[in-house]
Formats: structure tokens, C-alpha cells, sequence
């Protein structure tokens, strides 16, 4: 071996490497940092005592809010993105003319590059007055229903429209992950179902959800990660409260997510309740390595292919 | 409508007893446009008494021409047939639903943002100033600083996350064995790396740099290392992808010549890949050159101009378009003018950056691969 080949060798092992490091240094270095704010005593700190961190008795009765928060606005935007997701990715690879396919994925890619601050303005903007008649008809005909209640906001600055804009923010990557395993589904498969008589949605049941079921799960989970550390969106257009609430119509019973809080607060903070921010970043790191696990499980699980991962990366 | 003379014609053909999909009743070829515009038309004149608005238009020709097909449909042909056109008419609708927030946040951001777009407000530091003299303060617009602020910091980052990045990548393709428990660790955490909150790598270089440094930490460089973060899994993934499109032929081509690896790596696999990994770093640029929460926590922001990285505040497009917007001056109407003029730049930087990648892509992939 000459030694420029070694030393190759040993620069592309150690940037592998280095990726480990990384990742472990960043969960190292917010352990390292949120400690104090979560040893502190709450009550009695002088520096907690102002400010985001005002009248909490300890970290984990301030991040507990939070943490809800950040689970329900990314399960909303879950529950609106999701199926159009799906049935984006269903229209692209077996509905959608052949020689178009190719182009409206491009067109649904671009959402994906779009910067999150210009979707945030668009929120406050464009979908906050929009909203606004929906959801006086939402609180006046539903409002006996827990989500809908609640005195109803005139500004729009709601859950539901912070919602609305994650949904189309996490819409791509779910696409992307479908399209990509409908595409896989064996052609023979298909050509069964159809040869039986089955219509082309009935040849969709039978022969491309079977198959992309399990693809599917993982491609929602990688948008719920997505939907659950989008920052601007959330920081720009809802009027944000640390409260368990299920309330989205409303001005006051918007639950604060942990990626908006910190984002709000953190300029205007002591160090320590930096700390105590970064303390929940560290929950909301583990939260989304979980679901960012889990999905990524079932991928390689199930034999996920080149393809899928590269969409994954998107 | 078209429905009862349809209806009428295919009515009259012969069913058997036991319905034939083949021989029994069909609706004409183009039914579903027919559908759409008597929905368009009937809601339309429907709306015309109640008050008109597109939205709302819309979405009752939606729903009309969904359950006008299905009766239609389930009436004239059967059950299944009429599922079927229900769920065709669903899946596209769900696409014109992902187009509609594509369309109206590009136009948007255009016409918010073309006003304020002039010469003077890419290349004028903004800021207000203050004139003794008169007692005035005058507020100037411009977005100098961020456009250097963002060159810099994305610059920086870029330098970092490309060589770690397509180092890793040649080790996972042409050194690894796919069942060693070093590579697969790797693999593993790139796909799980891409899956990071910004804002967590944000938090992570500002802890980072107060351990380092201290307190004071708010710097370019930090914020840098904060997209790096974020960058480096995409550029492995995407140079991974270009890799292993090479053909294993001319690696052996290669060897058999008595080329050493890393020449064959260097002068052999690389030039054969490299547009493919331009492409996708420049993809990767595109995607972090928009990040906000992880830069503004990283790096703070401000409206001096601050070309060091290794020293003080600095800001970047994006985090000028949140702080106009958040933090506005005395005159409302400017700072939002100077969120959306910033808002505006920053899209075409992602929109240039995406086109040349794509033509990068197209003009220089090798024979074969195109």
C-alpha cells in the first residue's frame, strides 16, 4: 500500500467516524448544557423567576406543556397533510399521465425548498385571514366538540391555521416516500389484478397498498419528525400559551410547541433560563430521534431499497 | 345538464340478467370533463345568489362534481365503475390541493416582495440613522449585511459539511463492506441525522460555543457549524447515491491496469460522478441557505454589517425577513416591506441555486446515466 492511498484510507474511515461524533457530540453537548436548568431549584432561583420561566415549580412542570404542545400541532398537521400526502403520491405514480408524472413531482419537490420564514409570512399573511370565516363556521355549528370550542379568535392567529401551514410543509416528504414505494410495486402484481377485472382503484387495494403498507407508516412517521421540529411556522403564526389545551380556534388556548417557545424566548433570556431551553431542545431531540428511529426501522426493516432512502434524504 | 340526456341514450341499450362489464352500460369517454363544467356552472349560478368568492366556488364544484359523478356513475354503470371515478376525481383533487400553496406562496412573496427589490436594497446596509443636525431619524432599507451574512455563513458551512461529507460517502462506497457494524452505524445515523430539528442543531453549536468561548458566543462560525449539522447527512446521502451509480466495470478496468484504489477513486470513480455530487450539494445548499431558527440562535441577528464569521452577530435572509417581521421599527409598513423584499431574495437564491443544479445535472451526466 503507498501512503497516499493510506492516508486516503484513513481520512474517508475517519470522516465515517466523525459523523458518529457529531451526532454524539450534539447530544452531548445539550446534556452538557440543560443540566443545571434541570437540577435548579425552580421556585427558589432568582433567575427563573422572570420572564418564559415565570411561576414553574421545577423544568419538568414547564417542558410538560410543551412537550403536549409539540405532539398536538404535529398530529394536526398530520391528520390534514397525511391523506392528501398519500393521495398526491397515489395520483402521481398510477393516475397522472406518464410523461406529466415526472414534472408534477418536481412540482411537489419545490414546496420542499421553499425557505420555512417565507412560509411563516405566508401564514400570517395569506392563510390567517383566510381561516378566519371557516372557523367562525366550525365554532358556531361544532363547537360543542372540545377541538372547536372556546371563544372563537378574530385574528386567526390559531392552531388550526399554524396547523394548516405545517400540513403543507411536511406534505412533500411524505409524497416523495410514497410516490417512491408506489413506483415499486411489483408490475406482475398489478397486471393480475387488473387482468381479473378489477377497476384501477380496486387494483390499487388489492396490489399497491398491500405492498406499500408498511411504507406508508414510515413515510407518515418521517413527516410527524418533520412536523414535530419545524420552528417558524408555528413561532410566527400562532398566539402560543404553555397550556395542555386541545382548543385550536381560539386566541388564548393555543398549546406553545417546544421548537417556537425556544425560538421566541431565547433572545430575550438569562443564561440560565437559556439552559432551561436548551433543556427542552434535548426533550425535543429525543422525541424526534425516536420517531426518526422507529420510522427508519421499519424501512430497513421491511427491505427498503437505494430509492427509498435517497427520497428520505429530501 | 348533460346528466338526464346521457342517462337517456344509455338507458336504451340491452342489459342482460347478469350485468357484464364489458357489454353493460358505459358512460361516454369524456363524462368527467362534462361532469366538471355543468358542477363549475351550477355553482357558480348557485353562488351568484348567495355571494360569490373562488374559494368557496371551488370547493362546492368539488364537492358537486364528486357526488354528481358517483350518482351518475352508480346509476348508468355500477357500484364499482362509479368508486372508482369517485376516487380518480379524490386523488386529483389532492393534488390541485398541494399546487394551490405552491402557487399562492411564490405569488405572494412576489408581490410583496417586488416593491422593496430595487439595486439599493441588496446592496445598502439597512439600518436607521440617526442626523444630529435636524434631530431626525431616518430608517434606511437594505439587506447588504444578511446577503454577505448569508454568503458567509452557508459559505462556511458549505466548506465544512463537503469534505466530511463526501469523505463519509467514499468510505460507506468503496472501502466499507455493506455488513460491517461500522458502516451500517453510519448508514443508520445519516438517515437518522437527516431527520434533526434545525432548531435542535441551533441549540447544539450555541452550547457548543458558550462552552468553548463563553457567554458572549453569538458568531458567524457557530451558526455554520449549526448548518453543518443539517448539511452533512444530505450531501452523504446524495454522494452515496452517485457513487454507486458507477459502474463496478470501470473500478476493475481500473485495477486490473495496476491502478492503486485511491488513484482509481480520484481520477476514475469521481470524475465519472461528479456532476451528479455538484448537483446534490448544491440541492443541499439550497436546503439550508433558507434555515432561520438554528442561524438567529446560533449567530443572533443584527442590522450592522459584519463580514468576520469568528466574531459578533451576524445575520442572514432569512433571519432578516423573521426580525423585520417580528421585531419591526417605529415605521410598521417599512419593516414588513423589508421582510417580504428579503423573503423575496431569498427565494430566488433557492430557485437560482435549484435550476443550475438541475442543468448541472442534465449537461454533464455521462453517457448512460442520462
Amino acid at each position: 500500500m503507498r501512503p497516499s492511498d493510506r492516508i486516503f484510507r484513513v481520512l474517508s474511515t475517519g470522516s465515517a467516524g466523525l459523523i458518529m461524533v457529531i451526532l454524539a457530540g450534539v447530544a452531548l453537548f445539550l446534556i452538557i448544557k440543560a443540566g443545571p436548568a434541570i437540577v435548579a431549584n425552580w421556585s427558589a432561583n432568582p433567575d427563573l423567576a422572570g420572564g418564559t420561566t415565570h411561576g414553574y415549580t421545577s423544568f419538568w412542570s414547564y417542558v410538560g406543556p410543551l412537550v403536549w404542545g409539540t405532539l398536538f400541532s404535529s398530529l394536526i398537521a398530520l391528520v390534514l397533510g397525511a391523506p392528501v400526502a398519500i393521495g398526491i403520491a397515489l395520483f402521481i405514480s398510477h393516475y397522472a399521465p406518464r410523461r406529466l408524472a415526472g414534472v408534477l413531482g418536481y412540482l411537489v419537490d419545490l414546496l420542499a425548498a421553499v425557505p420555512s420564514v417565507v412560509f411563516g409570512l405566508w401564514g400570517i399573511f395569506v392563510i390567517r385571514p383566510f381561516i378566519i370565516p371557516f372557523q367562525d363556521w366550525l365554532n358556531h355549528y361544532l363547537g360543542w366538540i372540545p377541538l372547536f370550542s372556546g371563544q372563537v379568535s378574530q385574528t386567526g392567529s390559531t392552531m388550526l391555521a399554524g396547523g394548516l401551514v405545517l400540513a403543507v410543509m411536511i406534505l412533500p416528504i411524505i409524497t416523495s416516500i410514497s410516490r417512491e414505494i408506489f413506483l415499486q410495486t411489483p408490475k406482475l402484481h398489478e397486471e393480475a389484478a387488473l387482468a381479473l377485472g378489477s377497476t384501477r382503484w380496486e387494483m390499487v387495494k388489492l396490489a399497491v397498498f398491500p405492498y406499500a403498507r408498511s411504507g406508508i407508516l414510515s413515510a407518515t412517521l418521517l413527516g410527524l419528525g418533520r412536523a414535530l421540529g419545524e420552528t417558524m411556522a408555528i413561532a410566527m403564526i400562532i398566539s402560543p400559551a404553555l397550556l395542555f389545551s386541545v382548543r385550536i380556534l381560539t386566541d388564548t388556548g393555543n398549546s406553545q410547541t417546544i421548537a417556537a417557545n425556544a425560538a421566541l424566548n431565547f433572545p430575550e433570556s438569562n443564561p440560565l433560563q437559556r439552559d432551561a431551553l436548551i433543556a427542552t431542545g434535548l426533550a425535543l431531540f429525543v422525541i424526534s430521534f425516536g420517531v426518526n428511529f422507529i420510522a427508519r426501522w421499519i424501512i430497513s426493516r421491511t427491505g427498503g431499497s437505494r430509492r427509498l432512502r435517497k427520497a428520505g434524504s429530501r | 345538464m348533460t346528466a338526464t340526456t346521457v342517462a337517456d341514450t344509455e338507458t336504451r341499450a340491452p342489459r342482460g340478467p347478469v350485468p357484464n362489464a364489458l357489454t353493460s352500460a358505459q358512460l361516454p369517454r369524456f363524462v368527467e370533463l362534462y361532469t366538471l363544467a355543468g358542477a363549475l356552472a351550477v355553482s357558480a349560478a348557485v353562488l351568484a345568489m348567495t355571494g360569490f368568492s373562488i374559494v368557496g366556488w371551488l370547493v362546492l364544484s368539488a364537492v358537486l362534481y364528486l357526488v354528481s359523478l358517483g350518482i351518475l356513475s352508480t346509476v348508468v354503470e355500477n357500484r364499482r365503475k362509479a368508486t372508482d371515478r369517485v376516487v380518480r376525481g379524490l386523488v386529483t383533487i389532492a393534488f390541485l390541493l398541494a399546487v394551490i400553496p405552491l402557487v399562492s406562496t411564490l405569488v405572494t412573496v412576489i408581490i410583496g416582495g417586488a416593491p422593496s427589490l430595487t439595486w439599493d436594497f441588496v446592496t445598502k446596509t439597512g439600518g436607521s440613522v440617526f442626523d444630529p443636525s435636524t434631530l431626525k431619524v431616518t430608517i434606511v432599507q437594505g439587506a447588504w449585511q444578511a446577503v454577505v451574512g448569508t454568503l458567509i455563513i452557508t459559505g462556511v458551512a458549505t466548506l465544512i459539511s463537503v469534505p466530511i461529507g463526501i469523505l463519509a460517502a467514499i468510505y460507506l462506497v468503496e472501502y466499507a463492506q455493506p455488513q460491517q457494524w461500522m458502516a451500517r452505524t453510519v448508514t443508520f445515523l445519516v438517515d437518522v441525522m437527516t431527520g434533526i430539528p434545525s432548531i435542535v442543531a441551533g441549540l447544539f453549536a450555541f452550547s457548543l460555543f458558550t462552552l468553548l468561548v463563553g457567554p458572549k458566543a453569538f458568531s458567524g462560525f457557530s451558526a455554520s457549524v449549526a448548518l453543518s449539522v443539517l448539511m452533512i447527512p444530505i450531501v452523504v446521502r446524495s454522494t452515496e447515491e452517485m457513487l454507486k451509480l458507477v459502474s463496478s466495470e470501470l473500478r476493475e478496468a481500473s485495477f486490473a491496469l495496476g491502478v492503486t484504489k485511491f488513484a482509481t477513486i480520484v481520477r476514475v470513480v469521481l470524475p465519472t460522478a461528479i456532476a451528479g455530487i455538484i448537483t446534490g450539494v448544491m440541492l443541499a445548499i439550497s436546503r439550508v441557505i433558507g434555515e432561520t431558527a438554528p442561524i438567529f440562535i446560533a449567530a443572533s441577528f443584527t442590522s450592522n454589517f459584519n463580514a468576520n464569521p469568528f466574531s459578533g452577530p451576524m445575520e442572514t435572509l432569512a433571519v432578516k425577513a423573521y426580525a423585520d417581521y417580528k421585531f419591526p421599527s417605529q415605521d410598521i409598513a417599512a419593516s414588513y416591506q423589508s421582510a417580504w423584499g428579503a423573503a423575496l431574495l431569498l427565494v430566488l437564491l433557492v430557485v437560482i441555486l435549484n435550476l443550475v443544479a438541475r442543468i448541472i445535472a442534465k449537461a454533464f451526466a455521462p453517457r448512460g446515466l442520462r
